[in-house]
């Protein structure tokens, strides 16, 4: 049995603003079926640029559900440089406090927000934009996102990681990545040498192989297929096939559970993409045949 | 909260009267202890094996087979424990299930860090087991099997007669939990070669506190527990005499019209099952040929703890194989093995009926059922909006 404070039932029990905006400004989803929660948010501004307009579906257990209602509550009337501003533990507090394996639920609320925004500025898909290496392939968390986590809220363990991310709490195998991670973050912080900007073009450049011939690289994406992708997705019940690869578009088609996911894109963005792009190369690009 | 509507039995039941009144004189005024040697002591020990008898006649089994332990969970481990030590240090490998409980499989983790070998066979998408493939992976190191009777999530019963025997020609031991069967099916032991068999008291209305371990005749079992001669020296401790007591008269229970229950519990949990089938749209069961009174069902769409947090408003108690109502992120290791896809695993939920599960109960689930699973459809960003 969760603790959940009176407010978070309150919202699980009466959610604000569920459902759909037909012509919305920016919408942002996060999470999968597989991954046990999702979310969808929606947002229209009016002639000054303020929320008039949220509206979320959820897919998820009940704090799941409860921050998503308070998110919404939240941002209502707010502009959007007002509402880029809360973080998770806003929501956090807002809601009285979120038991600590619950607090991902906040996380994945604000990562909602920060797509739909992205998309209602910059027209991408809605999705939130992965940036770095993938840590967590069970749940596509990238190394920039637990660097964040780590600094913005000093954690100090890799459970605390995973309460905050998921990442760890899959197949548990990027554990010992998750607590370098940490050890690094805390001793740059120890040392306040400013060196965020090289760290995440170290990120982006994460040595890669170059100079292949065309054969090599093909090969290669499909012992990254065969080896990192295929048995990370039949963990979860999925699993995929290569159908073809032209110049750096590479076709695959998604099957087992991942045929029944309402999210497949993200799917293929976080785990089969940024794999190949991680392995292979950072130009390549996966496609649903 | 007022009304309770109890659907979760495979988690644990009420303690029946008849079995509290057979416990209270322990509880109150005899509360000597067995191994004393006055005689105020001294006779709790004949109750103590008054009980044992009807533990024994509820597994066909004879008393001295039976060792009374704390738990379901302790049963296991001494079985598991006890064959590994009575192979000889040659046999240094297992074999159980993908869909044991945790106090197996986990104890098969413990172990393979130890340097022990664990061979864990699947079950197919109805949890069946493929028993060729349980066969084959019996070897000559081999030092115990280990199957479960009955599953606790999805109900899903195994062959367990047909096992213990091809076990026993392959010359390993066999070890059964039999928590889930144990008071709702007929076990005679004395047609089935099993070694052991753990059951566990608050399972079949006796309380908490009180396990049982079977161990064959012929099998000299070395004891967990160290420090006493209790039990004939298998296990250390205290008798929990008051939890013995009730354990034995829960199995006298059972014994008593175990067939007219289980087929109550079978027309309820079929009107129970094919109530919410037929109220609520896109649902899958999980798991075939099972137990008379579990219901495993998952919900497309939604999730599990959602759906428990809106029964429980309304007093209905169950449980969900989801990921998040245990805290860990993957859903229950059970339908992963049986393949569930995750979508449906985390919109499972489990009823599970005992003898006091009434009509007007099953009722009252399937009334409310439809509402709550299309309130948190309507939520749900994986249905088409209307």
């Amino acid at each position: 049995m969760w603790d959940y404070t009176d407010k978070v039932m309150d919202h699980f029990r009466n959610p604000k603003n569920v459902g759909f905006i037909k012509d919305p400004d920016g919408v942002g989803e996060v999470g999968s079926m597989a991954c046990g929660d999702a979310l969808r948010l929606m947002f229209k501004l009016d002639e000054q640029g303020r929320i008039v307009d949220v509206k979320f579906q959820t897919f998820g257990c009940g704090s799941a559900i409860a921050t998503s209602s308070a998110l919404t509550e939240m941002i209502m009337g707010k502009t959007l440089e007002e509402a880029e501003k809360y973080t998770n533990q806003d929501i956090v507090d807002y809601l009285g406090g979120l038991p600590d394996q619950k607090i991902h639920c906040s996380v994945m609320g604000r990562e909602a927000l920060e797509a739909a925004i992205e998309n209602y500025r910059n027209g991408t898909v809605g999705q939130r934009k992965l940036e770095g290496r993938v840590v967590c392939v069970c749940f596509g968390v990238t190394e920039n996102t637990i660097r964040e986590v780590v600094r913005q809220n000093g954690l100090k363990t890799a459970e605390e990681v995973t309460n905050f991310t998921k990442a760890g709490g899959g197949c548990g195998g990027c554990v010992p990545e998750i607590e370098q991670i940490i050890a690094e973050v805390r001793s740059e912080s120890e040392l306040r040498s400013g060196g965020e900007q090289q760290e995440s073009e170290k990120n982006a450049e994460s040595g890669k192989p170059s100079g292949m011939t065309n054969l090599q690289k093909m090969k290669l994406i499909v012992k990254t297929i065969e080896e990192d992708i295929i048995p990370e997705l039949r963990k979860h019940g999925g699993d995929l096939e290569l159908v073809d690869i032209f110049g750096n578009k590479v076709l695959v088609e998604l099957k087992g559970a991942c045929t029944d996911c309402g999210m497949t894109r993200f799917t293929l963005q976080t785990i089969v993409e940024h794999k190949l792009k991680e392995k292979v190369s950072a130009d390549l690009e996966v496609m649903e045949a | 909260m007022d009304k309770i509507v109890y659907l979760d039995n495979n988690a644990t039941t009420a303690v029946a009267p008849e079995v509290f009144e057979a416990m209270k004189p322990f509880l109150t005024f005899r509360y000597g202890n067995p191994s004393s040697i006055h005689s105020f002591g001294g006779k709790v020990r004949t109750d103590v094996d008054r009980a044992r008898g009807q533990v024994a006649a509820l597994l066909g089994a004879l008393p001295e087979e039976i060792v009374f332990t704390g738990c379901g969970s302790e049963s296991d481990n001494t079985a598991i424990m006890a064959a590994l030590e009575l192979a000889g240090p040659l046999k240094r490998h297992l074999v159980t299930t993908k869909v044991e409980h945790e106090a197996v499989i986990q104890v098969g983790h413990w172990l393979t860090d130890k340097g022990y070998e664990v061979t864990e066979v699947g079950v197919d998408s109805r949890g069946a087991l493929d028993l060729d493939e349980l066969a084959s992976a019996i070897r000559e190191d081999t030092a115990l099997v280990s199957v479960m009777w009955a599953n606790n999530e999805t109900g899903v019963l195994y062959p367990v007669e047909k096992i213990a025997e091809m076990v026993r020609e392959k010359g390993a031991f066999f070890h059964t939990d039999a928590v889930q069967v144990a008071g709702k099916m007929p076990v005679d032991l004395s047609r089935v070669p099993v070694d052991f068999l753990a059951l566990s008291g608050h399972k079949l209305h006796a309380p908490k506190g009180v396990g049982v371990l079977y161990v064959r005749k012929e099998i000299n079992l070395p004891p967990l527990l160290h420090g006493g001669h209790q039990e004939d020296g298998r296990r250390a401790g205290t008798e929990n005499v008051a939890g013995i007591i009730g354990l034995g008269a829960a199995a006298e229970l059972a014994m008593s019209d175990m067939e007219e229950v289980a087929a109550r519990e079978r027309r309820l949990r079929d009107k129970l099952e094919s109530g919410i089938v037929a109220g609520c749209k896109d649902v899958r069961i999980n798991g075939a040929d099972r137990l008379p009174n579990t219901l495993n069902v998952s919900f497309e769409y939604v999730e599990g703890e959602s759906i428990l947090l809106m029964l429980d408003d309304l007093g209905i108690c169950a449980s969900s194989g989801s990921a998040c109502t245990s805290g860990s992120l993957d859903p229950s290791h059970v339908l992963q093995a049986m393949n569930v896809p995750h979508s449906a695993a985390h919109g499972s939920i489990r009823f599970s009926l005992s003898r006091y599960t009434t009509d007007e109960e099953i009722d009252y689930v399937i009334e409310h059922m439809p509402a709550i699973i299309n309130r948190l459809r309507k939520i749900s960003p994986f249905v088409p909006f209307e």
